[in-house]
C-alpha cells in the first residue's frame, strides 16, 4: 500500500548549521558546530551523552537561541526565527503527549492552532492513523497507551503538519530492545516514504549505522566526523571514532618503542608500524583471527557466546581487546593466543591527536 | 469474621477512634444541644425541639451574617484563586530575582492572622492611616473605611484575599512545576501562542489544583474569623459580622449554648453541601493523571 502524503508543491527543505556555538556561561554545549543535510536527506546526530547533540537538536528547532553562527533550513536564514516559523515538526524523547487530550486531539492539536478547517484536518487524520495503526485508538488517553503507542502518537503529532523537516530527539530510548528494532525500521521507510528531511539525535550507535544517510559525529560539543555509515566504519578520522562506532567498536592498542621497533605496549613483538610518531593501532574485532603464530600476543580473559559467533575478550600488554570468533571459540581463561590481520584491516592513529595516520 | 479481617480493623482503630472521638462525636452533640435550651445552673437543658431553630428564623443577625458570609465568599474566593494564579505563572518563569518574589508573595500567609489584623488595621486608620495619607494626598477627601457600613465588608474581604492568594499560590506553583517543559516546546512548535497554550494545556492540568483550592477556599470563607475578631467585631451595625462569627458571640459572648448549637449546624450543613457540590460536579471535568 502506498500512501501519498505529500501534495506536490510542497518543497523539501535542506538544512544548513554555520559554525553554530552555544555556551551557557563558560560551559561549551555546542563549540563551532558545521554541517549540512540535504533535502529528503537523514541525518544522525551521534555522540555519547553531554557531546552536544541534543542541544544541536534544539538549536535548530528554535528552542534555544545559539551564542554565535547561523543556521539556514530551506536556505532561509532561521538562526533567530520562532520554532513555528521554521517549517519543522518535532518528536521528543519523552514523547511530550498532552496528557489530558486524547490521542486524536493530540495529533490535530498543531492543525488546530493553524485554523485548518475541520474537514481537512479530518482527512489529514485518517491518513495519519492509517499510516501508523492508530485508528483504534484515538480516543484514548496517553496514559492508557503502552510506550510504543505513545511512541506512535508522538510520530503521528509530527508528521501530520506536513513539514518537510522533521526532528528526533532520542525517540526510541524508552521502548524496550525489541520495540525499538521495529520502529528503527519504521521510521526509516516512513522517512523515505514522505520524503522529509530527517535529523535524529541518539547515542546509539546502532541507531545510527542502520537508519542514517550521513552520521555527524560529535565530540564535546565538536564535530569529529562527517559521512556515512560506511566512511565512519571503514575510514574512521580519528582514534574516538574507532573506538565509537561498531558493535563491539574497534580495538586500540598503544604502540610504544626503546630505540628500536615499535611494540605492542606491554609486549616484546614488533608491530607493523615504522613512523616516527607514537601511535595507536587499530583492528576491528571482526576483522581479527586468532592463529597459532605469528601476529600479535594476547592473553584471554573470558570468551562470551553469542550463537553466531563468540566474543573473545583478551589482553594485549594491559590493553584489552575483542575478538570475534565463529562459532564457538575453544579457549580457557589464561591461555596465550595470537591475533592477526589482513594489512587492508589495520588503522593508525596519532597517540597525540587522535588523528589517522595515513599509510 | 475472619482473621484478616479482624487485624484490618486493629489496625484502623486508633485513626478511626480518634476521628470518631473528636470529629464525629461533637458533631453529633452539637447535633444534640441544638434542640435543646441552654442549661442554667446545675438543671439539666430541657428539651425545646426546633424552638432554637425558628429563634434562627427571627434573629436579624443570623441572616445578615448569612448574606454578609455570601458576599465575603463570592469577594474571595474567585479573586484570590485568580490572584494565586497569576502570581504562581509569574514566579514560575524564568526571570532574574524569583525566588524573592515567591518569598514575597508567601509572607502573608505565614504571618499570624492576629499580626495581619494589625498590619491592615494602620492601613486601614482613619486621620493617620496608610489609606487615609495616600488618598488625602492625592487630594480626596478622609474616609472612615471600618468604620462605615458601605465599606467595612469590603476591607475585610481585601485583607482575607491579600492573606490567602499567596497560601493557594504554592499550590498552584507546585502544579506548574510538575508540568513537563517539553510540553510547552512542543506547543511552541505548533506555533500555539501563549494563550492558546495556556488555555488548553495549562489550565487543564491545574484543574486538580483548582478543585482542592477550591474547596479550601469555600471552607476558609467560613472559617476565617480571626480578623473581624480584631479589626471590627462584627461592626459597624453587624455590617462585618459572619456566620462562626455570630457563632462565636452568641456562644461565648451571650453563653447561649443552645441556639449556638444550632447555628453551629447550620454552618455545618452549608459548609458539606459546598464540598459535596464542588466534589460530584467538578470531578467530572478534572483529569487526574
Amino acid at each position: 500500500m502506498t500512501v501519498t502524503f505529500r501534495s506536490p508543491r510542497q518543497p523539501v527543505s535542506s538544512i544548513r548549521l554555520e559554525s553554530v556555538a552555544k555556551h551557557w556561561e563558560t560551559a561549551r554545549a555546542v563549540d563551532g558546530v558545521s554541517f549540512s543535510a540535504e533535502a529528503g536527506e537523514f541525518v544522525v546526530l551521534l555522540g555519547p551523552s553531554g557531546c552536544g547533540k541534543s542541544t544541536t537538536l534544539r538549536l535548530i528547532a528554535g528552542l534555544d537561541t545559539p551564542t554565535a553562527g547561523r543556521i539556514l533550513i530551506a536556505d532561509r536564514d532561521v538562526t533567530h526565527a520562532p520554532p513555528a516559523e521554521r517549517g519543522i515538526a518535532m518528536v521528543f524523547q519523552s514523547y511530550a503527549l498532552f496528557p489530558h487530550l486524547t490521542v486524536e486531539e493530540n495529533i490535530v492539536f498543531g492543525l488546530k492552532v493553524r485554523k485548518v478547517p475541520a474537514a481537512d484536518r479530518a482527512r489529514r487524520l485518517a491518513k495519519v492513523a492509517e499510516l501508523l495503526g492508530l485508528a483504534a485508538l484515538l480516543q484514548r488517553k496517553p496514559s492508557q497507551l503502552s510506550g510504543g503507542q505513545q511512541q506512535r502518537v508522538a510520530l503521528g503529532r509530527a508528521i501530520i503538519a506536513e513539514q518537510p523537516v522533521c526532528l528526533m530527539d532520542e525517540p526510541l530510548s524508552n521502548l524496550d530492545a525489541q520495540l525499538r528494532g521495529e520502529m528503527r525500521r519504521e521510521i526509516r521507510s516512513l522517512q523515505q516514504r514522505l520524503g522529509i528531511t530527517m535529523v535524529y539525535v541518539t547515542h546509539d550507535q546502532t541507531e545510527a549505522m542502520t537508519m542514517a544517510d550521513r552520521v555527524v559525529l560529535l565530540k564535546d560539543g565538536r564535530v569529529e566526523q562527517v559521512g556515512s555509515p560506511d566512511e565512519l566504519y571503514n575510514t574512521p578520522r580519528t582514534a574516538f571514532t574507532a573506538g565509537f562506532i561498531g558493535a563491539p567498536p574497534m580495538n586500540l592498542v598503544p604502540l610504544e618503542n626503546a630505540g628500536g621497533p615499535w611494540r605492542y605496549a606491554g609486549t616484546d613483538a614488533n608491530a607493523p608500524y615504522a613512523g616516527t610518531e607514537a601511535a595507536t593501532l587499530g583492528v576491528r574485532p571482526e576483522d581479527m583471527d586468532v592463529a597459532t603464530e605469528g601476529g600479535m600476543p594476547a592473553v584471554v580473559d573470558s570468551v562470551e557466546y553469542l550463537g553466531a559467533d563468540s566474543l573473545v575478550a583478551a589482553k594485549v600488554g594491559a590493553a584489552p581487546i575483542l575478538v570475534r570468533v565463529a562459532r564457538h571459540a575453544p579457549f580457557a581463561t589464561g591461555e596465550r593466543i595470537r591475533v592477526t590481520w589482513k594489512p587492508q584491516h589495520q588503522h593508525l592513529f596519532s597517540t597525540r591527536t587522535g588523528e589517522r595516520i595515513s599509510a | 469474621m475472619n482473621r484478616p479481617a479482624i487485624t484490618g480493623w486493629l489496625l484502623v482503630l486508633p485513626a478511626a477512634a480518634l476521628l470518631a472521638l473528636f470529629t464525629h462525636w461533637p458533631i453529633v452533640g452539637t447535633v444534640w444541644d441544638s434542640f435543646h435550651a441552654t442549661p442554667k445552673g446545675a438543671n439539666p437543658a430541657p428539651f425545646v425541639g426546633l424552638e432554637n431553630y425558628q429563634v434562627m428564623i427571627a434573629d436579624e443577625v443570623f441572616w445578615k451574617s448569612l448574606w454578609n458570609n455570601l458576599w465575603f465568599a463570592l469577594g474571595t474566593i474567585p479573586i484570590s484563586i485568580a490572584l494565586a494564579l497569576v502570581m504562581a505563572l509569574w514566579v514560575n518563569s524564568a526571570m532574574r530575582g524569583r525566588t524573592w518574589l515567591r518569598v514575597a508573595f508567601f509572607t502573608p500567609t505565614v504571618l499570624p492572622m492576629i499580626a495581619v489584623a494589625n498590619i491592615w488595621l494602620f492601613f486601614y486608620t482613619p486621620q493617620y492611616g496608610l489609606l487615609e495619607k495616600l488618598t488625602t494626598g492625592l487630594g480626596f477627601g478622609t474616609h472612615n473605611w471600618l468604620g462605615t457600613e458601605s465599606t467595612a465588608l469590603a476591607c475585610m474581604i481585601v485583607v482575607a484575599i491579600w492573606k490567602e492568594a499567596g497560601f493557594f499560590m504554592i499550590f498552584y506553583l507546585a502544579a506548574l512545576q510538575s508540568i513537563p517543559p517539553s510540553l510547552a516546546e512542543a506547543a511552541a512548535l505548533e506555533g500555539a501562542p501563549r494563550g492558546y497554550y495556556l488555555r488548553r494545556i495549562v489550565l487543564p492540568l491545574l484543574m486538580p489544583t483548582t478543585l482542592f483550592v477550591l474547596v479550601n477556599a469555600v471552607i476558609n470563607s467560613f472559617r476565617l474569623v480571626d480578623h473581624i475578631v480584631v479589626m471590627t467585631r462584627g461592626g459597624p451595625n453587624n455590617a462585618t459580622s459572619l456566620l462562626l462569627f455570630h457563632v462565636y458571640q452568641v456562644g461565648f459572648s451571650f453563653w447561649d449554648t443552645g441556639y449556638a448549637a444550632a447555628l453551629t449546624v447550620v454552618l455545618l450543613a452549608i459548609l458539606a453541601l459546598a464540598a459535596i457540590g464542588q466534589f460530584v460536579f467538578l470531578d467530572r471535568k478534572v483529569h487526574y493523571q
